[in-house]
């Protein structure tokens, strides 16, 4: 018993204890305490407004939680900067694409495999000079089949195209978790497969938290759920259990709307 | 796949017109020697632009006070060489030195805020400045100036010169730290730091998100920026043996933003050929009516906006009609 304690607490990769969030009246994370362990493909749902952005944004550090405490490894980060966060694995994607315009998904990709080898800070050397850049930048290139328009300005490209390099920005960072925010957002149906084929391919031991709307995604995708509504967590489980379970059909996937 | 590496190394390489844009600077000093004040002037404005375009065009930062630094490397320059001693070199190392301090600190006044905040406080750093120079009139000579500063001959490899009337040795002078601070400015742009203040520029969100820290990127690059406006205006106090309130007032300021407004930003040459531009323009127009100077700045100013700079100005854009203006 003992034992199997302790192997969950080694296995949990970031935790979430009592977080809250209020803005004024509103408090769109409130009391949330989550567990994601190594290697997780972990989805977290909710309808609009129960607050999966926002936890996120605590999680980032884009935000300051009102109470509650974020450990990654065992470690509080709470107060960490969001940059030290990514430095420490914590990347995340976004639900509307935050790109940098003005450069080519080449440059940008090289940017953050730069700032993953911690030569973000080098003035002197040009970008990519060091032997690491350009492999890694290849292999994003082709994997995301961004290779064509690689020395395109980012502005310019088709949305899925954007799309694309919005989670090859993420995976370029080298995360050990990473927080998918919608990935598929905006993307017509016939492209999504391509993005989960690439979500789905990655290596076992990078934990994924996924934000989605779309439930068949989620339950092909994810192994483990975790169901928000107002800012709580209202249930949790495998996919299993979750999807069975009537509370959440009643909440969530809308089948007989109580109060 | 070769062509990844390849255009990574093409990022950084020298473009045609690069070289011949140097090889322009050394010429006219060459086949201009009667223009040589002038062309100081153009020097002098367009190293001061490179400045406002290392935080304007790539990390993104509106300021309408530049000329706080440019002032304060005028002063600096101008008093150390008639205070302590009057060697060119060791007085434009203590100008970028003062000015970059002074960059330093005020740089965590532009970290927080929008674009309209930032302009009213760099204006404010501006005018705080432009009045202490006025206030502290036993260093600085207040609204007289500062007068009779003596410069002593340039030492060079190549011999020692003296600062004539002609401005020959002025403009070799600045031209040499023009070159070095462009050299300079191009490997910083070129470099993962380079990149990294576009990104923010873009996106600071984003930038934070793939692990950058937004705020030292910042404070880093306004520190550099304000060296080299400092060395623009000491290069002014020195070449011309004067430093007066002029350097720190407004006019200078938005003189600079309409230089790169001209020349374009965000490419490191805006500076050059805004400058070019505008003081021809300005000489010319001041010799055939003083007066209304400004009306043709005006009314230029409007034509360059309404045909757009690249079908103007921009020699990409006259030698590459095929490709799409950028």
């Amino acid at each position: 018993m003992v034992l199997a304690v302790e192997d969950t607490v080694v296995s949990v990769v970031l935790e979430t204890r009592n977080l809250v969030k209020r803005f004024g009246g509103i408090t769109p994370t409130n009391d949330v305490s989550l567990q994601v362990h190594r290697g997780a493909r972990h989805a977290l749902i909710g309808p609009n407004g129960a607050g999966k952005t926002t936890l996120i944004n605590l999680l980032t550090g884009v935000l300051e939680p009102s109470a509650g405490t974020i450990w990654l490894d065992g470690k509080e980060i709470t107060q960490l900067a969001p940059h030290r966060r990514v430095r420490r694995g914590v990347v995340r994607t976004f639900q509307i694409n935050q790109l940098f315009g003005e450069l080519t998904p080449l440059q940008s990709l090289a940017l953050a495999v730069s700032s993953k080898l911690g030569i973000s800070d080098g003035w002197w050397r040009p970008l990519g000079r060091d032997a690491r850049v350009a492999p890694a930048c290849e292999r994003l290139l082709t994997q995301f089949r961004l290779a064509d328009v690689m020395n395109q300005r980012v502005k310019l490209l088709a949305y899925g195209k954007r799309r694309l390099l919005e989670i090859a920005t993420a995976l370029a960072c080298e995360p050990r978790v990473l927080l998918l925010d919608e990935p598929v957002a905006g993307v017509p149906e016939g492209e999504r497969q391509e993005i989960f084929d690439i979500v789905n391919a990655l290596p076992a031991e990078v934990s994924v938290l996924l934000i989605e709307h779309d439930m068949d995604l989620v339950f092909n995708f994810a192994s483990q759920v975790t169901v928000l509504v107002n800012g709580a967590v209202f249930a949790e489980g495998d996919v299993e259990s979750i999807s069975n379970d009537p509370r959440v059909k009643a909440v969530y996937l809308g089948e007989g709307e109580h109060a | 796949m070769k062509a990844v590496g390849q255009s990574m190394r093409a990022l950084a390489t020298w473009r045609w017109w690069e070289l011949a844009l140097f090889a322009l600077l050394a010429l006219s000093w060459v086949l201009l020697p009667s223009q040589a004040l002038l062309l100081n002037e153009i020097a002098i404005l367009a190293l001061f632009a490179l400045s406002l375009d290392l935080i304007l065009g790539y990390a993104g930062i509106v300021s309408l006070g530049h000329a706080a630094f440019f002032g304060i490397g005028s002063y600096s320059a101008a008093l150390f060489a008639k205070l302590v001693m009057p060697d060119p070199w060791v007085g434009m190392v203590v100008a970028i030195a003062v000015a970059a301090l002074l960059g330093a600190v005020c740089s965590v006044l532009i970290l927080r805020g929008s674009d309209l905040t930032r302009l009213m406080v760099t204006l404010g750093v501006a005018s705080i400045l432009y009045e202490l120079a006025n206030k502290l009139d036993w260093l600085t000579g207040g609204a007289d100036g500062l007068q009779g500063v003596v410069m002593g001959p340039l030492l060079t490899p190549f011999g020692r010169f003296d600062f004539d009337l002609g401005g020959r040795t002025a403009y070799a002078y600045t031209l040499a730290v023009l070159v070095v601070c462009l050299l300079i400015a191009r490997r910083l742009v070129h470099s993962p730091f380079g990149y990294s203040l576009q990104a923010l520029r873009d996106n600071r969100l984003r930038a934070a998100s793939i692990g950058l820290s937004v705020n030292a990127r910042l404070v880093a690059v306004y520190t550099v920026a304000a060296g080299i406006a400092g060395a623009a205006g000491g290069l002014l106090a020195q070449t011309t043996g004067f430093a007066s309130l002029d350097v720190f007032d407004f006019h200078r300021s938005a003189e600079v933003m309409l230089v790169l407004v001209i020349g374009g930003t965000g490419y490191l040459y805006g500076g050059i050929v805004g400058a070019i531009v505008f003081k021809v323009l300005h000489d010319l127009v001041s010799a055939w009516t003083p007066q209304y100077w400004n009306f043709w700045l005006g009314a230029f100013l409007v034509v360059l906006v309404l045909v757009g700079r690249e079908q103007l100005l921009s020699p990409r854009w006259w030698f590459s009609r095929s490709r799409t203006p950028s």
